[in-house]
């Protein structure tokens, strides 16, 4: 039969290969390799260490960029460690005369901190055109003329490649770069206010860009910045405004990464942008990682950089982690994998089914597969269901140091103010909304209900009943337990609303929660809000607008109740209070301090508290701090989300880590293992593809024997 | 013929000026570019002065339609209307917001869609074809009366089940192929394949009772032209005509 031919034919085709299994999204004789698959959603926008602030794109350029400083590994609280300096930075602190003072000099007295950083000699960047020479020691691409564009159409027409070793003038030229009104950092306007000069520098850059013409290469060399200085080849200094003891956490932030000069004005040349050649989309570091393939209609590739400097993995860690199997390879050389391979993958399901294929190595956990995936136990704990466990994998569960919460405009006529009328109603709005029972519909239980901004695993959070918030949480039999809701009814009586009506005028009272999100998962939970205001028998109106005009309603102070959050950029209770502060609001000064709250006591003690060390001090004051705020209510603190993710059983376990994104060079996975389950797991099944032939042809057979009946007695 | 298609031509002139300047007033009058400076910098951190950076680098610093301090033709040009919009009509269409080549994009990613729709094109032509001739062929059978009720049952379901159901059953269930991804080169089949099988099913009912009420009409119109006797209709003859229109 023909039929049958071509189905062997397919079955020889498809076997032809060397995959035994036929669904491999990878190519043929890589099955075995030292490889860690996973995916990205959207194209990372920005690889330059001076732009990239979003977390799909630090992902990939913090294993490529070394910025001085990193996080340990696996201790907790997260602690600072040299990444390529010698040593911590040391600081010095100098009065507005330019005198040294002591190091516990009391904040008001000191007028410039100055860091020095000081570099281990022989790192060596990853393999680069812009470093490559000709045999009289020029820069082989330096001037590129129209002539040698007709050799280059892609990256590897670039023939040539180079190193060089790293030098404390690249970290300097990073530092300008965050000023350069041409590459426009989203942290300049922090950093301006720190860094000596930076503000000017820039104010400088821009005149001088005013001189040529537009799009035009200048060269940050030959422009000093007053605030850095060079001291020699391996040490460099950074002048800081007063004392801001937070700098150490940015200096372990790619913005702080390295970037040579050299590959600045390779990039810069004409002709550079319009091949797609930038530094955005090829980036060189001197990390464990380099960028090999970047395309980001398909894939992306980090692969080992032959010049990497290594680095032992940590000899010590935390109490648990080597009953954890986290010090199993304490002292070996990182990096561990050879490359991971990012593939575009937009919508989760196939995501989902491929990684339940073996073919990504971790994944989240959506809300579609959140019940595939996790069940919730007799102790109210996740676990593995028992099909996931079949297939060896692992739960990893943190608490990610982010918080989500609902603020109130401060600058309302009702809901703001610090008058104990409005104080009142937010109180009584903080007990009615149960954010346990928003966690467990919205969140699949990933998060806990938050006490204060503060989360979990930064110094300021307390656990159990010492970090309890008062005014909308009691303390049942030792268990946090939210107020009953005749709670918030008395206090909405004080305030002058009983029972939902303003007791002047005994108008109903209607409240505005303004809000960008549409779709019918955000409008399951704006209906959810509703209900949770009616407990009070208050109106929620929600206002809907796009994102646009919702953003322009907070910069104008027009919103009144809202949903925010933040994600730390560092693990400092001051960049979660910092959002609370007066001088930072929203409103007026363009800051981050959504709600517009402005308390003098809560001020006063936040310029005290920012400078302290983790010391039990500081805590006092931050325990201060917090019970102001909760008095106050400006928000409803929410919650803190949980961070779920699976390990296929050939993935080493690691710690997770909520702060530091460097983490690749840590990894270990078992690619045996690996394909040994994925053929197991990935057998064809046949049976329907003989079924689907025999239908057909049972289908088709009586009517052609029909016809050919017919034929034949006409044929007579 | 010619002057059909110049007079097409002519008048697509003033629908692509008129697309342009709506979505034009859409992106820079309904949303200012303040908003997509915004947008681009993100949530953190954000500073006016940050906002006046990002417009003059992308030269979005620039009046509407009329720069008021150029002379003659430059306060024409000089706008962001003229090098935004009116620019892509030299085929110039700038870089996008990542700094990458939007024509380059365009020419990239044409080679994997075209490797999707083409084998659509033409397997789906080829299939739809020879149902429907079937169909005709074995006309007024029982064959003809279930084709044409499965065809109105394939073309009552939803595109988007065909997507799932065809990631469902052949690549997660049976495993016969890879549930998503893409390779150059020859490769690629392995990853075409899903898609193309799923667009070609998708499109049968619909496609297969088109061509079957098109043949039928044909053959009507023959027949009768022909004035041939009923009683000389062979299913040879019938089958050859089918052949020919096809």
């Amino acid at each position: 039969m023909p039929m049958m031919r071509i189905f062997l034919l397919l079955v020889l085709l498809l076997s032809g290969c060397e995959h035994t299994v036929w669904n491999s999204p990878y190519p043929a004789g890589v099955s075995r390799a030292n490889i860690l698959y996973s995916s990205f959603e959207e194209r990372p926008k920005h690889l330059d260490p001076a732009l990239s602030y979003s977390s799909n794109e630090t992902e990939i350029i913090s294993q490529i960029y070394e910025p001085p400083l990193q996080y340990h590994y696996l201790k907790r609280p997260y602690t600072l460690i040299p990444q390529t300096l010698t040593a911590m930075p040391s600081v010095r602190y100098l009065d507005a005369a330019g005198k040294v003072l002591s190091n516990d000099a009391p904040a008001q007295n000191i007028a410039q901190s100055v860091y020095e950083l000081h570099l281990r000699p022989g790192i060596y960047y990853q393999p680069h055109p812009a470093f490559a020479r000709t045999a009289s020691g020029q820069l082989r691409y330096a001037n590129l003329k129209a002539k040698d564009w007709e050799h280059i159409a892609a990256w590897r027409d670039f023939k040539q490649m180079g190193t060089r070793e790293l030098v404390a003038a690249d970290y300097v030229y990073q530092i300008k770069r965050l000023a350069s009104p041409q590459l426009n950092s989203p942290i300049f306007g922090v950093m301006a206010g720190y860094i000596v000069g930076l503000q000017d520098y820039n104010r400088m850059l821009t005149q001088q860009l005013q001189l040529l013409p537009a799009g035009a290469y200048l060269d940050l060399t030959r422009y000093p910045l007053s605030g850095v200085e060079l001291v020699d080849r391996y040490t460099y200094r950074i002048h800081l405004h007063g004392k801001y003891p937070q700098f150490s956490y940015w200096l372990a932030m790619p913005f702080f990464a390295p970037i040579p000069p050299e590959v600045d004005e390779f990039y810069g040349q004409p002709g550079m942008t319009t091949h797609n050649f930038t530094l955005d989309w090829h980036p060189v570091g001197t990390g464990p990682y380099q960028l090999t393939v970047n395309d980001p209609n398909q894939q992306m590739v980090l692969a080992r950089n032959p010049n990497y400097h290594g680095e032992a993995y940590p000899r010590e860690g935390d109490a648990g982690d080597a009953a954890a199997g986290l010090l199993r390879d304490a002292g070996k050389a990182m990096p561990f994998i050879d490359a991971e391979v990012f593939s575009l993958e937009k919508e989760s399901i196939p995501y989902w089914n491929k990684f339940l294929q073996g073919y990504y190595d971790l994944s989240g956990i959506s809300s579609d597969s959140f019940d595939q995936a996790v069940q919730i136990n007799a102790q109210g704990e996740p676990e593995l269901t028992d099909a996931m466990r079949a297939q060896g994998m692992s739960l990893v569960t943190a608490v990610t140091a982010s918080n989500r919460y609902m603020g109130f405009n401060m600058q309302d006529s009702v809901v703001g103010g610090l008058s104990d009328r409005a104080r009142k109603l937010r109180q009584a709005i903080a007990i009615a909304v149960d954010y346990e029972e928003f966690i467990a519909i919205f969140a699949n239980g990933r998060g806990i209900p938050a006490q204060g901004p503060i989360p979990p695993g930064i110094f300021g959070y307390q656990d159990g009943l010492a970090g309890m918030n008062p005014v909308v949480y009691q303390n049942v039999n030792g268990k946090i337990t939210r107020r009953p809701i005749a709670d918030a009814q008395r206090l909405l009586v004080e305030a002058g609303y009983p029972n939902g009506r303003d007791a002047k005028t005994g108008a109903p009272l209607v409240l505005y929660f303004d809000t960008a999100a549409s779709g019918p998962d955000a409008k399951a939970r704006l209906d959810w809000m509703v209900k949770q205001f009616a407990k009070l028998n208050i109106q929620l109106v929600i206002r809907g607008t796009d994102y646009n005009r919702f953003q322009d309603k907070m910069r104008r102070g027009n919103a009144q109740i809202f949903e925010w959050g933040w994600n730390a950029d560092y693990p400092d209770p001051e960049n979660f209070l910092f959002l609370l502060y007066g001088a930072n609001s929203k409103v007026g000064h363009n800051g981050e301090n959504a709600a517009n709250y402005q308390n003098p006591d809560f001020d006063a003690l936040f310029d005290e508290m920012k400078y302290l060390d983790n010391t039990p001090a500081r805590q006092v004051i931050i325990n201060q701090m917090l019970a102001v705020v909760r008095e106050d209510s400006p928000w409803l603190f929410g919650y803190f989300p949980k961070a779920f993710s699976l390990r296929q059983a050939w993935v080493a376990p690691t710690k997770p880590n909520v702060i530091a994104n460097n983490t690749l060079k840590y990894r270990k996975i078992d690619p045996e293992l690996r394909h040994q389950l994925r053929e197991q797991w990935n057998q064809p099944v046949l049976m329907p593809f003989i079924w689907l032939i025999l239908v057909m042809v049972v289908l088709i057979w009586p009517a052609v024997w029909a016809w050919r009946r017919h034929e034949r007695s006409a044929a007579k | 013929m010619i002057g059909y298609l110049l007079r097409r031509l002519r008048d697509a002139i003033p629908i692509l000026l008129g697309v342009n300047l709506l979505t034009f007033v859409l992106f820079f009058v309904v949303n200012t570019p303040d908003d997509m400076a915004r947008m681009h910098l993100g949530t953190k951190h954000v500073t006016e002065q940050a906002i006046k950076q990002w417009k003059v680098e992308h030269g979005y610093d620039l009046p509407l339609f009329y720069n008021a301090t150029q002379s003659n033709v430059a306060a024409l040009t000089e706008t962001v209307f003229f090098n935004k919009s009116l620019r892509m009509f030299a085929l110039d269409f700038g870089a996008s917001d990542d700094g990458r080549d939007i024509a380059h994009e365009i020419k990239t990613r044409a080679g994997p869609s075209l490797a999707i729709a083409l084998p659509v094109f033409v397997l789906g032509l080829l299939v739809n074809v020879s149902f429907a001739l079937m169909m005709v062929f074995f006309r007024a059978t029982y064959l003809d009366r279930l084709g044409v009720v499965l065809s109105v049952i394939l073309m009552s379901i939803s595109g988007l089940f065909y997507i799932i159901a065809g990631q469902f059953l052949l690549a997660k269930l049976w495993r016969w192929l890879p549930i998503s991804g893409f390779a150059p080169g020859i490769d690629a089949w392995r990853f075409v394949l899903l898609p193309v099988l799923i667009s070609v099913v998708g499109g049968l009912g619909s496609g297969t009772r088109w061509y079957r009420s098109i043949f039928l009409e044909e053959i009507a119109k023959t027949m009768s032209a022909l004035h041939e006797p009923r009683a000389c209709q062979s299913r040879a003859y019938y089958f050859a005509m089918c052949c020919r229109m096809a």
